[in-house]
């Protein structure tokens, strides 16, 4: 009995030394995401047949299949752990939105952990119809008409599920679907942080709507900050 | 010797079949219940492999010898892909958006048959095989397995048919942008028409109702009054449950009925029967003959 309270007694002192080295926070990775070749040209919307989206924009926006930042930075590419991390039972209380605003998708990419509460929002004096093409959850269709108040969905299996508007048909976007709450969206930059990582041994993906996805293997042990960078083959067409 | 020994390989292959045939369904037993008939996959199964895989193929993934994907070697014999039973999403249901359907819509479909599809009604068959079929191609997805289906949304008594009825559902045609894809008229010729896939990517067509011909998932009030409230899962008809009240959406049946200027209705006789309403059916029929000549334009 005495050896084993002593064990715990060391195993206390050592956990709260930890605690006190590393802060509860754990490591983070942090790194850029970037491209080499030639990415594809963006083209201009026209959105003559939604007048009450046109005026909005004065300039015309372009697709957002690939959106670049300079020195070859690639934003919108989801960054999460794939493997290491356990699944999330308990999705985060707080909801994540999706705007729909001058007949665009805002975020572009929307990622979200499996069972969380998803609010979709219409800003548009337009009808839109939120549809997202589900493989493994289910696919639904919901029309929401301007003024109607922002609805809840959820879904409960990780899939990237690309969202279009049938009525406007240059709406896409992307759900994101991952089990856990480590992930990060690549800004215009390219950078993307992964913050409070526990010691462990993770698989990192990087996930672009365009070019697909790649992985790399990163170990954390305590407090430290690791870089890790992603470089995407870009394809011209 | 030679003959004996393709008569062998012929019967190899035979039996290579038939073998593979229980692999693909014995996954999993299913059981499906229309009123008091209850079907079983075992017996759905035999006649899934008679009737219905020609089209909806051997896995029963909409991938029959009848219909080929485009752009393969030979052009598809039918331009609508038959239903993909493994995918599990359905257009026909009395449940909400996202939900499989129930046992009853899948059979009403069956004895219903497809309008401007290949889907036949099959009447032919009896209350017992069909219970059969519907258990059967329960089997082709998990979500039969995972999954409950939804239950059925509620659609209240109609009110009785009022001119005022008629001009508020057209005012909800109006304010719920149903013009943007089936057009002012309802011919399915708005500005979102030209552009509407499904979810595989195949074009579709939004329903003209100035043809009138019947609706793919029933004909009576109450069933276009759920097309509406359920949406057609897997096409650009998304559900408007969450913002239309059910004393407006019968309102808007009521004037998507005056929409079918070809198809004799309650609502279109009395919408006619008013000045306004008069005016609107007389400019929306096209009157002149087969030749053209006196066609209004």
């Amino acid at each position: 009995m005495p050896t084993k309270l002593g064990y715990a007694a060391v195993l206390a002192v050592l956990a709260a030394s930890a605690i006190a080295l590393a802060g509860p926070s754990g490591g983070n990775i942090s790194g850029k995401v970037t491209y080499e070749g030639t990415p594809a040209r963006q083209k201009p919307i026209d959105m003559s047949k939604e007048p009450s989206c046109a005026s909005q924009h004065p300039t015309p926006i372009t697709t957002e299949t690939v959106v670049v930042g300079p020195g070859n930075a690639l934003a919108n590419v989801v960054v999460y752990v794939s493997a290491g991390a356990p699944d999330e039972s308990t999705p985060p209380a707080q909801a994540v939105s999706i705007t729909q605003k001058g007949c665009q998708y805002l975020p572009h990419v929307v990622p979200m952990v499996v069972n969380q509460e998803l609010k979709v929002v219409n800003d548009d004096p337009t009808s839109h119809n939120i549809h997202p093409l589900a493989k493994i959850n289910h696919e639904w269709n919901r029309s929401q008409p301007p003024g109607t108040p922002p609805f809840s969905e959820k879904f409960d299996k990780a899939e990237f599920i690309p969202v279009k508007c049938n009525v406007h048909p240059w709406m896409h976007g992307t759900f994101a679907v991952l089990k856990n709450s480590h992930y990060a969206v690549s800004s215009g930059d390219g950078g993307f942080t992964l913050p409070n990582l526990p010691p462990g041994k993770y698989t990192l993906t990087a996930w672009h709507e365009s070019y697909g996805d790649q992985t790399q293997d990163v170990t954390i042990s305590g407090n430290e900050t690791k870089t890790i960078n992603f470089v995407f083959k870009a394809k011209p067409y | 010797m030679r003959t004996n020994k393709m008569k062998s390989i012929r019967l190899s292959l035979v039996v290579l079949a038939v073998s593979a045939v229980p692999s693909v369904a014995s996954a999993q037993q299913m059981e499906s219940h229309i009123g008091k008939v209850t079907g079983h996959s075992e017996s759905g199964k035999q006649l899934f492999y008679r009737y219905c895989w020609g089209c909806h193929g051997f896995r029963g993934d909409g991938n029959g010898e009848n219909w080929l994907a485009p752009g393969s070697w030979l052009e598809p014999y039918m331009n609508i892909q038959p239903r993909n039973f493994v995918a599990g999403t359905f257009k026909c249901r009395s449940t909400p958006t996202g939900n499989l359907p129930t046992d009853q819509d899948l059979y009403n479909t069956m004895v219903r048959g497809v309008i401007n599809s290949n889907m036949p009604s099959w009447i032919t068959l009896t209350d017992q095989n069909r219970a059969d079929l519907i258990a059967f191609i329960k089997t082709f997805s998990t979500r039969w397995k995972n999954d409950k289906p939804g239950d059925p949304i509620n659609v209240p008594p109609e009110p009785k048919l009022t001119a005022d009825s008629i001009k508020h559902g057209q005012e909800l045609f109006q304010k719920l942008e149903c013009w943007k894809c089936h057009g002012q008229e309802g011919r399915g010729d708005g500005p979102s028409a030209s552009t509407l896939t499904d979810s595989n990517d195949q074009p579709i067509r939004p329903y003209n109702f100035a043809v009138g011909s019947r609706f793919k998932c029933g004909v009576t009030n109450q069933d276009l009054y759920k097309i509406f409230m359920t949406g057609l899962d897997g096409t650009p008809m998304p559900s408007f449950a969450d913002v239309i009240k059910p004393e407006d959406a019968w309102d808007l049946v009521h004037f998507l009925r005056t929409l079918q200027v070809t198809h004799k209705s309650p609502e279109l006789t009395l919408w006619e029967s008013t000045k306004e309403g008069a005016q609107q059916v007389a400019s929306r029929r096209v009157s002149g003959t087969p030749t053209g000549s006196g066609i209004k334009q």
